[in-house]
């Protein structure tokens, strides 16, 4: 099962390492990394597994919400579904 | 790897634009509930929604979490009460606060189908039911009512009709504390659809299934936004434009419903792809028709912009959707919709332009605050225009006015939350006693014959 984790906000050291090392803790495994850096403005799109997960998806992504908080980056994970359903016919 | 464009595309939408569920409606018949009494009624089907719909907060909690998309509001839909309580009319108001009780007990935000259908003929007990709506409406909280009264193939019921503006008046002065609030929670219907999840007007038909999961999603912020894109392009790419963006919505939305159904043990039903608005800045349906350049939203050229969002909304949904349903198209609330209230303060917006935008959008005069001295024989017309102009087009037309007790032109009235707030409007003081007074049935037009 797959789900996609976006990192956005302003541009700053260390988020890879502070993400990655998180979604470690957490058991989700990533596969893919697209990042793009407009103008400051820092866009971190991850392709991840999350059959290892220990908790609920909706727990994780309140978790992934407050870590970006603690940070000050937006970070979300949603499952791949969605944009399966809204972006591919 | 999904094209990363697509994925922020979705998180702007959510983020910027105001994408979301707006309803997850779960629709339950309460016919296995009549019992011999109406305390015995009202104990089912309190027990009877309380089991069923007992995971969908939680559950539209999780997908909402999952799947990254807010999910406004949960409700419940349920069969038309006055068939519940045909054998004990007088006593429908004890089914009426069970409804309430379970709704509040859930912890959702309406529960509708305190309803009748007498369009084409009205029995004793759907008169008495009908005659104790206001009364029910002022002593609950999240029960809504509606009661439908014409259709495109039994014509219209002009003897509900003028029933209808008594009770939409003493609704009114029933809950005069509040604005005539209780008003907001009664919708007089033509065509009323059976699989609506939208509210107040939602009700549970007798030809669905036990349970039922339908879904409403919204997005008028998403629309704006991607014909804020092409500026200068004419209207074939922005009937175009308006596909493609609903399609996408509509999308989420049937992802949504059928997750929803499989984790409620419900049937899904429909998504209705309607663009509902709130009263917050970004998401409303009159800045949609002003960006296709309209200046105010009532001005000339309304009707055809509408004309045109609203088809273009259902062609792209339908595509998405393996069943289409509800009232799908665009959503003109005045109180609901920022830009329609800050037209209808200019003066810019009427009744009158109101009545002709409903001829070609999926409902009808919505959450419109009229004087509070308007005479019941006079919001009977309304009703009975609204529901001429539903019969002849067969679509789905309604009326939801409050006339807004002791106040008058000028002043307006606060609702709260997404119903919102609206100037009160003027109407037409001709008399239309005379009209309304004869009674009777308007017959079914020609065209009702199909067979």
């Amino acid at each position: 099962m797959h789900a996609v984790v976006t990192v956005t906000g302003k541009d700053k050291k260390g988020i890879i390492a502070k993400v990655s090392t998180f979604l470690a803790e957490k058991g989700v495994n990533v596969e893919d990394i697209s990042q793009t850096i407009l103008q400051e403005y820092f866009a971190m799109i991850m392709l991840v597994d999350i059959g290892g997960i220990k908790t609920e998806l909706s727990v994780l992504a309140r978790e992934c919400e407050e870590l970006g908080k603690e940070i000050g980056m937006s970070i979300r994970i949603q499952h791949e579904a969605i944009f399966d359903a809204m972006h591919n016919i | 790897m999904f094209n990363k464009f697509d994925v922020l595309e979705t998180i702007d939408m959510v983020e910027k634009e105001h994408l979301d569920i707006r309803t997850i409606t779960m629709g339950i018949s309460l016919l296995p509930c009549i019992g011999g009494t109406a305390e015995k009624t009202a104990q089912n089907v309190y027990d009877t929604v309380c089991t069923k719909a007992k995971d969908i907060v939680k559950v539209a909690e999780q997908l909402s979490g999952e799947y990254g998309i807010p999910i406004v509001n949960k409700r419940v839909s349920v069969t038309p009460v006055s068939l519940i309580s045909a054998p004990f009319p007088g006593k429908a108001g004890l089914v009426g606060k069970a409804l309430d009780r379970a709704a509040k007990e859930l912890g959702i935000d309406f529960l509708g189908g305190y309803s009748a259908l007498v369009h084409k003929g009205m029995a004793e007990y759907e008169q008495i039911f009908i005659e104790g709506i206001p009364a029910v409406l002022a002593e609950t909280e999240r029960l809504c009512s509606s009661v439908n009264i014409g259709s495109s193939k039994s014509g219209i019921n002009m003897d509900a009709v003028k029933l209808m503006g008594e009770v939409v008046k003493e609704t009114a002065r029933l809950t005069a504390a509040r604005d005539g609030l209780g008003c907001a929670k009664l919708v007089v219907f033509a065509n009323a659809v059976e699989d609506n999840p939208f509210m107040a007007g939602a009700f549970h038909g007798v030809g669905e299934s036990g349970t039922v999961i339908n879904v409403g999603v919204s997005g008028p912020g998403v629309v704006k936004h991607a014909l804020e894109g092409i500026p200068g392009a004419n209207l074939n790419d922005a009937a175009e434009t308006i596909k493609r963006t609903a399609f996408k919505i509509t999308r989420a939305g049937q992802l949504i419903a059928k997750e929803a159904a499989k984790r409620l043990h419900a049937e899904f039903g429909i998504v209705d792809l309607s663009l509902a608005p709130t009263p917050v800045m970004g998401d409303s349906v009159a800045h949609i028709l002003e960006e296709l350049g309209v200046e105010t939203v009532g001005g000339h050229g309304t009707t055809a912009a509408l004309a045109m969002l609203n088809d273009a909304v259902k062609k792209g949904g339908v595509m998405a959707s393996s069943h289409v349903g509800g009232l799908s198209g665009a959503f003109i609330p005045v109180s609901e919709d920022i830009g329609m209230i800050e037209a209808a303060q200019k003066g810019k917006l009427s009744i009158d332009k109101l009545e002709a935008m409903t001829a070609v959008c999926s409902v009808g005069l919505d959450m419109i605050a009229i004087p509070g001295d308007t005479p019941a024989t006079t919001i009977s017309a309304i009703i009975a225009d609204e529901a001429a102009i539903g019969m002849i087009n067969n679509k789905t037309t309604a009326v939801r006015v409050i006339p807004v007790p002791g106040k008058g032109v000028g002043d307006s009235v606060e609702f709260g939350g997404l119903l919102g707030r609206a100037p009160v409007m003027p109407v037409n003081t001709a008399d239309s006693s005379r009209f309304v007074l004869r009674g009777g049935r308007i017959p079914a037009p020609i065209h009702s014959n199909k067979n």
